[in-house]
């Protein structure tokens, strides 16, 4: 497969290294999250046939995270943000 | 001064040279190298300093060749500057000196390998280590790639029979015996 | 041996003769051929056996979907079963042996097996061998792993390499024939980056088969002068003997392209195959078309073929199956091999046309309306019998028979990411459906043109349309309307067959289908149609054809069996490129390494690291010896270690230490500059991931280290929490574990040892540099350098750090000044032991299953701050009362064994997984104690000191009696590491 770097252009998947859903970088509110919140967290995990965003790591490039939207059935690739800002977006902070 | 004696990477006291064909593979242990990543907030500040010091800020595969030092990005708001190992082995002190906390510094010297590939068969023999369209990669290109399983950095130079791969050191007997074997068998 | 059935022409060098054997026996070819045009002209029709059958068969084809002329190729380690004799280049001296047959060609005795087909029918094995199930393994695997197969491996190491190869182009055109020879002209003058890949030696495909001319000249002047542009055309790539062998995602080709495989041995540091990666932005499949066969009884005797395959034979390689040859043919083409052969003076007993408006020849005889029903030859054909269109039979006298059903597009790769094709009545065949793999356009006869003129036309407009540019004017030549009406058996037959790889019949199917196998994939596992190493490509339609009629259904409705790469049969050796043996993996080496190899160090691979295992002396027998003196001599006085291989992160920025407060469970806002912290690291469930020690050397810098095992991870994992978790925080993170090369110096004259290495401006005594004191220092007169009072050994300890280029000489310093204290460099095995004398986790007990509570770390899990795992950590379901803890243990006995991964159980009692108790993660010999040790997990172990267990080993066979005692061996006050 191809991804398309926001920063580097299309790049090979085999440079990337895959951790699956992007839901990983909703980690629950240390303050005020339940434990069944971090039980969803740590555990659960959708595996759709289509659609799906996910976390490739560009090991052997500029070491971004990336958030891929990509097609589980066709493997077609519609979108690919940079992690950090998908991450702030959310309102992720420190 | 002390009284070490540095061994380069291959564990000689002299850089390797190898030649098949036109194509030549030079060990180069004449580099220091050190990473500067911009502080956040200091951005600009960052920059500011880098472009006084390489003379210009490389965007994303890019590099500045420029001396005596130069440097190339690696990531997000993070460059690898490098200078002749001879005149600024304490590069990365000079460096935080200048850019104070506007970066962080770290030496990155003895981190990698250098290897120069030069020569008419330099496109067949990349062609073999890794996946860089190395046809369409022009001088003041930088790209990380794998060669053989390793993270490496190809830049590419002027003038342009010329790649700089940097490899990680430890693995430099690997690194060498892959590209050896790829201009054997390309050329 | 005269080449008795070679003619005049054809592009092969008369003026070379190549020897070669064919089972033994010594025949002469010329440069061009390949095995089977060389056979042929040699007058050698068979050429193999057939699989299940042992029938006598010879070449099909003249092409890469052959399915019965395989053979074993060159012999010793380079043997290699089932290639194809159609295919394989001739080289002088070349070796080939025949398969599937015992003791010979001529006379199999395994042919015994055709008097039987009527047990050896679709199904066999499902049926035969289901009982008794004990005769599986003993008696029916052996049978038939001796009976089946084609072709026999060497046993031996393949001596050739193999290499893989990135390329990149705007254009991929596969196939060299008329339409990629005129696409690649289009895209080529337009200064576009194009690659023209074919599988052939030999660029333009069907054109170096036919006799028309092209521009009124002969085709091959055309294809010749293309090629040469082509070639001077510094935007254009030709790689011929490349086979694309699969469409993957997002425009990457696989591609294997033959260096050496024509020669008899590959020259010097080249490699034997090539495989490429090719990413492309477009893709214009250009690959042809394969004839179809017709089935009608006894249709596999050497010297019956397509049609076509035999026009290639005489035309390209001067070389006919036979002196006199009949055609059977429901299509024009079949009478174009019959005039090509007629004009080369081979005599044409017949061309017998199915149809009743077969065109007419003044050259010889055609029958219309007839059909060929059944053919007579033992080893060989030498009569065909006719049904005429009165009913009537009729014999045939001839070497050959040359059979055309018309042509099936290539439509393999534009399968390969599922798409179907679709049936065309016209052609009565399926053409590239129009779910092409994206970024794919298909021209010529892979697309259902099948004129000369319409697919050089149509490859030259394809390019154009895909690049938005002219295309180039095509060549004038035959532009033969044409008609393809379907015909694909005849009626009545049995023993026809369809696919002659697998010895599937008409019969099978028919059985098949009466079976109740009636979706196109069940037959296909079922008869075992169109697998093997040509998948079909000459087999699958008759099949279709035959399962259509039985279930009355159209083909189309049938539909295909899916297409996968590859294209054709890929060697595994090539898959795996330079990675073999000791080039499986990067090496990485230490930076004591040369020095540690010059000592007889002996090592060991920890990940891609190679370290010093044990150093062994004269007069050493054992490992043991080593491993003891190494551990007695650090313990007495002075040991060193390279422990380079650790992790080393760099973790800058003025929120560093809010950074490291969320990556480890343990606080490390408060530590004071100078000072290094133990750290442990969770995973978001709580389960301990990696620990390491954390030195700050400013207020907004620390140098982490992470175990050897987990460096990769843990630096990924902490780029994850950075980007991802905390993106606001002011932390940057690169890697310097090669940067510094990192000795341990551990023992008690260590601080004696350095404070010869250390300039004299550092004060390395125990108030000026305590316990896990950290910081920049020089040496040897003014190198930089930085130093850690850290252990893992238990001692007074310290690990010293210096730019890996000096690190061969720091560790020759060391030993030089060391001499005075009798300095003893030490392995990982003594390293290990130490470690587990001190009761240290590692590795064996961070295995993936243990919390901090268990590894006696409960209280560091920081109650006050956030961290990765805090929260999970505390679920009941890891707190509960016995949980397991780390615990030592040692022998009763202090002579018996202590192994780890034996389980603890009560001193008495049953041993059951129900009486489980606990487990041993670690077991060494302790020179200090001079008995074994061990550190496990045991159940509420904290409270369990001093109670006697039995560990239990069933694997080894082991039961001993175990004392549970503090997992720390020696110096539990920890005086040592303070001195």
């Amino acid at each position: 497969m191809i991804i398309n770097h926001p920063l580097l252009g299309p790049r090979d998947s085999a440079e990337f290294i895959y951790m699956g859903d992007a839901g990983l970088i909703n980690r629950p509110d240390p303050e005020t999250a339940s434990g069944e919140e971090w039980y969803a967290y740590a555990y659960l995990r959708d595996n759709p046939a289509g659609e799906h965003r996910e976390l490739w790591w560009h090991e052997g490039g500029d070491r971004s995270w990336l958030v891929v939207t990509r097609n589980t059935v066709t493997h077609e690739i519609s979108k690919v943000e940079i992690a950090r800002d998908v991450a702030r977006a959310q309102g992720r902070s420190k | 001064m002390h009284d070490l004696i540095a061994i380069t990477a291959l564990g000689g006291s002299a850089p390797r040279v190898d030649r098949v064909a036109d194509t030549t593979l030079t060990e180069n242990p004449g580099i220091a190298l050190a990473s500067v990543a911009a502080r956040m907030d200091q951005e600009t500040t960052c920059r500011k300093h880098l472009k006084a010091v390489i003379g210009a800020v490389p965007g994303p595969g890019k590099v500045q060749l420029h001396d005596p030092e130069a440097g190339f990005w690696m990531g997000p708001d993070q460059w690898m500057v490098g200078a002749p190992f001879d005149t600024h082995e304490d590069l990365a002190a000079q460096l935080k000196a200048r850019f104070g906390e506007s970066a962080s510094v770290t030496e990155q010297t003895d981190a990698w390998v250098c290897f120069d590939l030069r020569g008419d068969g330099m496109e067949a023999v990349m062609e073999l280590l890794c996946n860089v369209n190395i046809r369409a990669m022009q001088t003041g290109d930088a790209q990380r790639t794998s060669i053989h399983h390793l993270g490496c950095f190809v830049l590419r130079r002027d003038p342009s029979d010329w790649v700089r791969i940097l490899g990680p050191r430890a693995s430099a007997g690997s690194l060498h015996h892959a590209i050896l074997t790829a201009m054997k068998s390309a050329l | 041996m005269t080449q008795s059935n070679r003619l005049s022409g054809g592009q092969i060098d008369r003026n070379t003769t190549l020897k070669f054997t064919f089972d033994g026996k010594t025949y002469d070819g010329h440069p061009g051929d390949t095995l089977a045009s060389a056979l042929l002209a040699n007058n050698v029709r068979l050429m193999g056996r057939s699989f299940k059958y042992h029938r006598p068969r010879g070449p099909l084809t003249a092409g890469s979907e052959e399915p019965n002329a395989i053979v074993e190729l060159r012999s010793g380690d380079r043997q290699e079963p089932n290639t194809r004799a159609t295919t394989a280049e001739l080289y002088d001296g070349l070796v080939a042996k025949s398969q599937n047959r015992w003791p010979s060609l001529a006379f199999d005795a395994m042919a015994i097996n055709d008097r039987f087909s009527n047990f050896l029918t679709a199904g066999f094995y499902y049926k035969t061998f289901m009982w008794p199930a004990a005769f599986w393994e003993k008696v029916y695997e052996p049978i038939i792993r001796k009976a089946a197969g084609l072709g026999s491996l060497s046993m031996q190491a393949d001596p050739d390499a193999y290499d893989k190869g990135f390329r990149h182009c705007e254009l991929l055109i596969v196939g060299a024939g008329p339409a990629g020879l005129m696409a690649a002209l289009t895209a080529g003058r337009a200064g576009r980056d194009v690659i023209l890949a074919d599988e052939d030696f030999a660029m333009g495909g069907q054109l170096n088969s036919e006799t028309f001319a092209l521009n009124d000249a002969p085709a091959l002047d055309w294809t010749t002068a293309t090629v040469a542009e082509l070639s001077s055309l510094p935007n254009v790539r030709l790689m011929p003997r490349t086979t694309v062998i699969g469409a993957f995602d997002h425009g990457i080709y696989g591609a294997v392209e033959r260096i050496s495989d024509h020669l008899e041995t590959p020259p010097e540091g080249k490699p034997r195959q090539i495989l490429w990666r090719i990413y492309t932005q477009k893709t214009l499949l250009c690959a042809g078309a394969t004839e179809r066969s017709i089935a009608f009884e006894n249709n596999d005797r050497p010297g019956i073929m397509l049609a076509s395959a035999i026009r290639t034979y005489a035309n390209r390689w001067a070389a006919t199956p036979a002196q006199r040859v009949t055609i059977f043919t429901n299509n024009d083409d079949g009478h174009r091999t019959a005039a090509d052969l007629h004009a080369k003076h081979v005599n044409i007993a017949a061309v017998v046309d199915t149809r009743a408006d077969a065109p007419f020849s003044s050259d010889y005889e055609v029958i219309k309306g007839a059909q060929v029903v059944d053919t007579k030859g033992r080893l060989g054909l030498t009569f065909a019998e006719l049904r005429l269109a009165n009913g009537e039979s009729r014999t045939v006298e001839c070497g050959a028979l040359g059979v055309s059903g018309g042509w099936n597009p290539n439509v393999h790769l534009t399968c390969h990411q599922r798409g179907r094709p679709t049936w065309n009545e016209d052609l009565a065949a399926f053409v590239p459906g129009a779910d092409l793999p994206p970024g794919m356009t298909v021209a010529g006869a892979a697309d259902g043109t099948f004129s000369t003129h319409g697919a050089l036309t149509s490859g030259a407009n394809a390019a154009a349309r895909i690049l938005d540019i002219k295309p180039s004017d095509a060549p004038t030549t035959e532009d033969a309307a044409v008609r393809q009406t379907p015909f694909w058996f005849v009626e009545g037959c049995s023993r026809a067959w369809l696919d002659q790889q697998n010895d599937v019949t008409v019969k099978d199917v028919k059985l098949s289908h009466q079976e109740g196998f009636r979706s196109v994939e069940h037959l296909k596992r079922y008869t075992t149609l169109g697998m093997a190493t040509d998948q079909g490509k000459t087999s699958n339609m008759g099949g279709l054809a035959i399962m259509a009629e039985l279930v009355g259904k159209s083909i189309p409705e049938v539909g295909t069996t899916i297409f996968r790469p590859p294209y054709t049969p890929t060697a595994i050796g090539v898959l795996g490129g330079r990675m073999r043996g000791m080039d499986f993996h990067p090496t990485r080496l230490t930076p004591s390494h040369f020095w540690a190899k010059e000592r007889g160090a002996v090592f060991v691979e920890v990940g891609n690291w190679l370290r010093a295992q044990w150093f062994p002396i004269a007069g050493e027998t054992n490992w043991r010896a080593s491993v003891d003196r190494e551990v007695r001599a650090t313990r007495n006085s002075v040991g060193v270690c390279d422990c380079t291989t650790l992790g080393k992160i760099d973790v800058q920025g003025t929120d560093a230490a809010l950074f490291l407060n969320k990556v480890y469970c343990n606080g490390f806002a408060k530590l004071a500059v100078g000072k290094t912290r133990y750290g442990l690291m969770l995973r978001e469930d709580g389960i301990a991931m990696d620990d390491g020690t954390a030195g700050r050397l400013a207020e907004d810098h620390f140098v982490v280290t992470t175990t050897t095992a987990n460096a990769g991870k843990v630096y990924q994992h902490m780029e994850f929490v950075r980007q991802c978790l905390m993106p606001d925080a002011d932390v940057q993170l690169i890697s310097t574990t090669e940067a510094w090369a990192q000795y341990a110096v551990a023992g008690p004259n260590s601080r004696k040892l350095l404070q010869k290495i250390v300039d004299p401006a550092f004060d390395i005594s125990n108030d000026g540099f305590p316990f896990m004191a950290c910081g920049n220092i020089t040496v040897c007169g003014g190198l930089r350098a930085r130093l850690f009072r850290i252990s893992f050994s238990g001692e007074l300890a310290f690990e010293i750090a210096v730019p890996s280029r000096y690190g061969d000489a720091l560790i020759r310093k060391l030993m030089a000044q060391g001499e005075e204290f009798d300095v003893t460099p030490y392995g990982t095995e003594a390293l290990g032991v130490m470690r587990i004398e001190k009761g240290h986790a590692a590795g064996n007990e961070l295995n993936g299953t243990t919390t901090a509570l268990n590894l006696g770390m409960g209280r560091m899990v920081s109650k006050a701050k956030d961290s990765i795992g805090s929260k999970l950590s505390e679920r009941a379901g890891l707190n509960e009362d016995g949980a397991l803890a780390q615990v030592g243990i040692k022998p009763v006995n202090a002579a018996d064994k202590i192994t780890a991964g034996g389980h603890l159980m009560a001193a008495t009692g049953p041993v059951d997984a129900k009486h489980d108790q606990g487990y041993v993660t670690s077991a060494a010999f302790s020179p200090s104690l001079d008995h074994m040790i061990g550190l496990g997990f045991l159940k509420d172990g904290g409270s369990r000191l001093g109670e006697t267990m039995r560990l239990v080993s069933p694997v080894t066979d082991l039961t001993v009696e175990v004392e549970i005692v503090s997992a720390h061996f020696v110096d539990p006050e920890g005086e040592r590491v303070r001195a």
